[in-house]
């Protein structure tokens, strides 16, 4: 048997206020989720908006590109870099990893999906 | 079998390294006393001590490795007492141990002349850390220093003077010439002058008959009748062997120092070897870390059973200074009976080539490389090699004329597989090929494996060469490139898109590049276009594609905020304007700083306060200081003619001017600049990139300096221009490095990977030499008539203004993690954790 996550959609900001290839950061309640438009690739992404590294509110912020095709983030206090799909830290240390979420675009509205 | 070493320096621990790795577990115990409270660290590279260097990056190997090896160390207890007849050795600290075998590694002292007053405080010796410590305490109050020895030592002591920020050195040479056991006279002169441009002043044939000052130097006495007025002091005039041990215990020595010791390196004693500096063999004590390594290999493989034997070693040395090239190879100073030699000599370039080959001109003796010692290791490895020169032999020193590293790959391959490239860790041509065949192929990788270049240093362009000539022979491609999405260099790059005329990211990498880039390729492109065209650099996509800082066109500071550089061109503001500075703070509750570019940071900005911040400061006549971008950041100036009783110029107004010009340039990295109204420098305008120093006859334009974590003095590119060609050269000097400096660079480390260094440069710049000139003006111009304040355009713009919230569905609420802690009736960011 297959175990189901259950998910809520919540409608976080239409596709047009996303920078092409670039981020903003979503609120959700307490939380921040930074949202990424790879319009390159015709791909969204959504991740937790702090860097692991020091704790700061900035991965909405960072530059986003490719390493061997696998899309990812850096932040831009110290370039540390995420995938964007795993959320796994590439830069080869330990300093942790990012929580992901899943996206979804209908009629031009960008939903975040949150495990409840 | 029991050990004892007796000295804890580079060949005494080099000795445990190889006695440790050829032997079996248990099969030797070995017991080491060092007189210094550390651990052996690298003498050779001393003086990276004064680049940021620690003691701990010096260290050969850490405590634990003595652990691991079992190797018993006793540090700061140095031994003074051998007696031969017990076969015991008694430490100051009274500890007493016996051994089998005692090996003598105690290297060497500076020698001291005994000149009247060399116990003042002030005067220095160079050896060890603990005297760099102390120099460094020192040189903090004082002006002018001198070095007595213009000998490798010596020069390489006045360079650290100079980096210790005593501008004003002397060097004081007994000899006709400078470097007398290395070079010929002619070459010396050459060097001279080079050293002189570099800031130092070198006296020849001058002689110290005293030390003046009370209890502190104040002045030099010479044998001339003399003076100089100096306020401190390093002697470097030689080194003295070690030897007092064992002259006490009865071993022969030599009557200039040294413990005579035979081809085994056994002294007099069979159960005692000397090793290293302290060592005495065929009448010769060697100065250098790769014979002493040569000896300790020696003496361990002997200790094993082997039967290996020291027959004396080449003396070829590269002086490791910056800014000037000094070798010696072979012999020197060939006579007419044993060969000949071609010289190559150009004053206007500072080069002088020397090299000596044997009068059937089959062979390559030796030779003297100054300022220009590209061809050392080739040079090196053609005469220990005996490798047959060409029929032109002079060929070898003026092939490289003109040409790029071809010439150096060509040769790499005529060098027979066990030709030693890194002598200090005897490593071969072959040994280092096959560890790149074997994957490693970086030079770290290659050090890690091979330990070639770990010495001394000297052979790792030739290793790099090696690298990258096998790869090449094995099909790989290696070349500078920016990224995976690009496989151009930045100056390549620079020029593709010039010639297709790309405007944003995406038709770049569309055209020249694959993938969807990343934050290695980005900034650098999104630099070039705006380097090119000078547009809103928030403009047609190119915004996600710039660095953070620029995309929000602020620098992001701990905890998230950001800080608000509005540009003061020269530092000059009036009251009106600094009020308004001050009102804008105290409404947004921003921090408030005096920088050390002469104008006021103010940070602590929520970005969606930024817009309204800059409104505020745009109306009030401020624009963008461009203080996030690698672009121009400012030029200081000292208040010159105008008010300063010694200023030659207006200072200020020319520095305002200068701002003006090149306010918003984007780079390859920041630029800085200053102009000073006088020779007294209060703008400190040679550490700058460009900086202006007012002749009595005009302006003196220095370039590449550098502060930072890598200070650099600017070199002087003109003298005694007017305003007119001052700005001429500034707009060539500045474009040419736009155009071809890897991305990051800043201008003193372009320069100092520059073919030619600085006297290419002022052929490009001041005699055109490469044709462009013109081409460089005029990109230039196109840049100054295209200046826009991005603020400005940002704060119209209601797209742009837009993008300046923390919440893209909350645009009104600020980032609720953003926290400030109290300091000094103003606040900080709070710490990270
Ligand atoms: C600034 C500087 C730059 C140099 N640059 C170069 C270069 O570019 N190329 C090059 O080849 N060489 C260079 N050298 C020379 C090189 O450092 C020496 O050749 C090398 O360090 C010699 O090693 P060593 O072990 O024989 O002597 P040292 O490194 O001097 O070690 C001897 C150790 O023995 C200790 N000792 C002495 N007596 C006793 C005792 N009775 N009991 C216990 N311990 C004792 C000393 O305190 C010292 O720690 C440079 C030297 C200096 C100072
Ligand atoms: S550099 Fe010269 S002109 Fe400028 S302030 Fe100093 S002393 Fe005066
Ligand atoms: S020196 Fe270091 S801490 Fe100080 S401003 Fe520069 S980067 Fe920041
Ligand atoms: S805070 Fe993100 S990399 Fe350091």
């Amino acid at each position: 048997m297959i175990q189901e996550n259950v998910l809520t959609w919540f409608l976080a900001c239409r596709t047009t206020d996303v920078p092409d290839n670039g981020g903003v950061c979503v609120k959700y309640h307490d939380d921040q989720i930074a949202l990424f438009n790879f319009s390159r690739r015709g791909e969204w992404y959504a991740t937790q908006n702090m860097c692991p590294h020091r704790m700061q509110m900035a991965i909405s912020r960072g530059m986003i590109g490719t390493q061997n095709s696998e899309p990812k983030v850096a932040c831009p206090f110290h370039k540390k870099t995420f995938s964007l799909s795993t959320g796994k830290c590439l830069s080869g240390d330990d300093c942790g990893d990012l929580k992901t979420y899943p996206v979804k675009i209908e009629n031009d509205l960008v939903y975040i999906g949150i495990e409840e | 079998m029991k050990i004892v070493v007796i000295g804890n320096g580079m060949v005494g621990y080099k000795f445990c390294e190889k006695l440790t790795a050829k032997a079996q577990s248990g099969q030797f115990e070995i017991v080491v006393f060092g007189e210094e409270i550390r651990p052996a660290y690298d003498r050779v590279h001393l003086s990276e001590y004064f680049a940021g260097k620690t003691a701990e990056d010096l260290t050969m190997a850490g405590l634990d490795w003595y652990e691991e090896k079992n190797i018993k160390l006793y540090l700061g207890d140095p031994i003074s007492y051998i007696d031969r007849e017990q076969k015991t050795v008694r430490s100051h600290h009274g500890i007493t141990e016996s051994y089998d075998y005692l090996i003598l590694a105690t290297g060497s002292a500076a020698f001291v002349p005994p000149i009247p007053g060399v116990e003042k405080e002030g005067v220095f010796i160079y050896r060890t850390i603990e005297d760099l410590e102390l120099m460094t305490a020192y040189a903090k109050k004082a002006k002018t220093g001198a070095v007595i020895g213009g000998g490798l030592l010596g020069l390489e002591a006045a360079k650290a003077m100079i980096d210790l920020g005593v501008t004003n050195t002397h060097v004081i040479e007994f000899a006709p010439r400078l470097m007398p056991r290395q070079i010929d006279e002619a070459g010396s002169n050459i060097l001279k002058a080079k050293l002189e441009s570099l800031g130092l002043s070198i006296h020849t044939s001058k002689n110290t008959s005293g030390i003046l000052g009370d209890q502190f130097i104040n002045g030099m006495q010479f044998s001339d009748d003399t003076k100089l007025d100096v306020d401190m002091l390093v002697i470097s005039a030689g080194i003295k062997p070690r030897d007092e041990l064992a002259k006490l215990a009865g071993l022969e020595t030599g009557h200039r120092g040294g413990i005579v010791v035979n081809d085994k390196l056994a002294t007099a004693d069979q159960f005692i070897f000397a090793i290293g500096e302290c060592a005495l063999h065929g009448g010769m004590i060697y100065g250098l870390v790769a014979p002493g390594y040569e000896m300790a290999e020696v003496v361990a493989a002997n200790l094993m059973g082997g039967d290996k034997s020291f027959t004396g070693f080449d003396m070829s040395t590269k002086l490791k200074l910056i800014g000037v090239d000094v070798a010696s190879f072979g012999d020197p100073f060939v006579s007419h009976t044993e060969g000949r030699s071609i010289v190559l000599e150009d004053s206007m370039k500072g080069v002088y080539k020397r090299i000596n080959i044997s009068n059937d001109g089959k062979y390559l003796l030796g030779g003297i490389l100054v300022g220009d010692a590209d061809a050392y290791n080739m040079l090196l490895q053609t005469s220990k090699n005996k490798v047959v020169l060409p029929p032109n032999p002079e060929d070898v020193i003026l092939g490289a004329r003109g040409g790029s590293g071809g010439e150096g790959g060509a040769g790499i391959t005529s060098l027979p597989d066990d030709a030693l490239i890194c002598s200090c860790e005897s490593v071969s041509k072959g040994d280092i090929c096959q560890a790149v065949c074997d994957g490693n192929e970086t030079m770290d990788a290659v050090k890690k494996c091979t330990k070639a270049g770990t010495g001394c240093g000297g052979c790792v362009p030739m290793v790099k060469d090696l690298i990258t000539h096998t790869l090449k022979s094995q099909g790989k491609y290696v070349r500078n490139v920016l990224c995976e999405h690009f496989n151009y260099s930045r100056q390549e790059l620079y020029d593709l898109v010039k010639v297709h005329k790309l405007m944003t990211f995406d038709e770049v990498l569309n055209k020249l590049g694959t993938g969807d880039g990343c934050e290695l390729c980005k900034p650098p492109v999104a630099s070039i276009l705006a380097s090119l065209w000078n547009e809103m650099i928030l403009a047609k996509g190119n915004d996600t594609a710039q660095d953070s800082n620029d995309r929000f066109l602020a620098n992001i500071q701990k905890g998230g905020t950001y800080s608000v550089v509005p540009r003061i061109p020269g530092g000059e503001i009036t009251p009106e304007k600094l009020i308004v500075i001050g009102e804008v703070a105290r409404k947004y509750n921003l921090y408030t700083k005096i920088t050390g570019g002469q104008r006021i940071d103010l940070f602590g900005a929520h970005v969606s306060d930024l817009p309204a911040i800059w409104s505020e400061l745009i109306a009030a006549g401020f624009e963008s200081g461009h203080a996030y971008g690698k672009a121009l950041r400012t030029v200081k100036s000292c208040v010159g003619s105008t008010w300063c009783r010694f200023g030659l110029h207006d200072s200020v107004s020319f520095a305002i001017r200068i701002e003006e010009r090149y306010r918003g340039l984007r780079a390859p990295h920041k630029l800085k600049s200053a102009v000073s109204g006088c020779i007294r420098e209060c703008a400190e305008a040679q550490s700058k990139d460009f900086g202006i120093i007012a002749t009595e006859k005009g302006w003196n334009l220095y370039v590449c300096g550098n502060g930072g974590s890598k200070p650099q003095h600017a070199l002087l590119l003109a003298t005694d221009l007017d305003s007119e060609t001052c700005i001429k050269y500034i707009d060539r000097f500045l474009m040419f490095y736009i155009k071809t400096a890897d991305p990051l660079t800043r201008t003193a480390t372009w320069l100092n990977k520059m073919e030619g260094g600085i006297d290419y440069l002022k052929n490009v710049v001041i005699n055109d030499s490469l044709g462009i000139a013109g081409q460089l003006e005029a990109e230039m111009q196109l840049l100054v008539d295209n200046y826009k304040c991005e603020w400005k355009e940002a704060v119209e713009n209601p797209e742009i203004r837009k993008r300046f919230s923390h919440f893209v569905n909350a645009p009104e609420v600020k980032d609720p993690s953003i926290t400030f802690e109290p300091m000094r009736e103003q606040k900080k960011a709070k710490e990270w954790k």
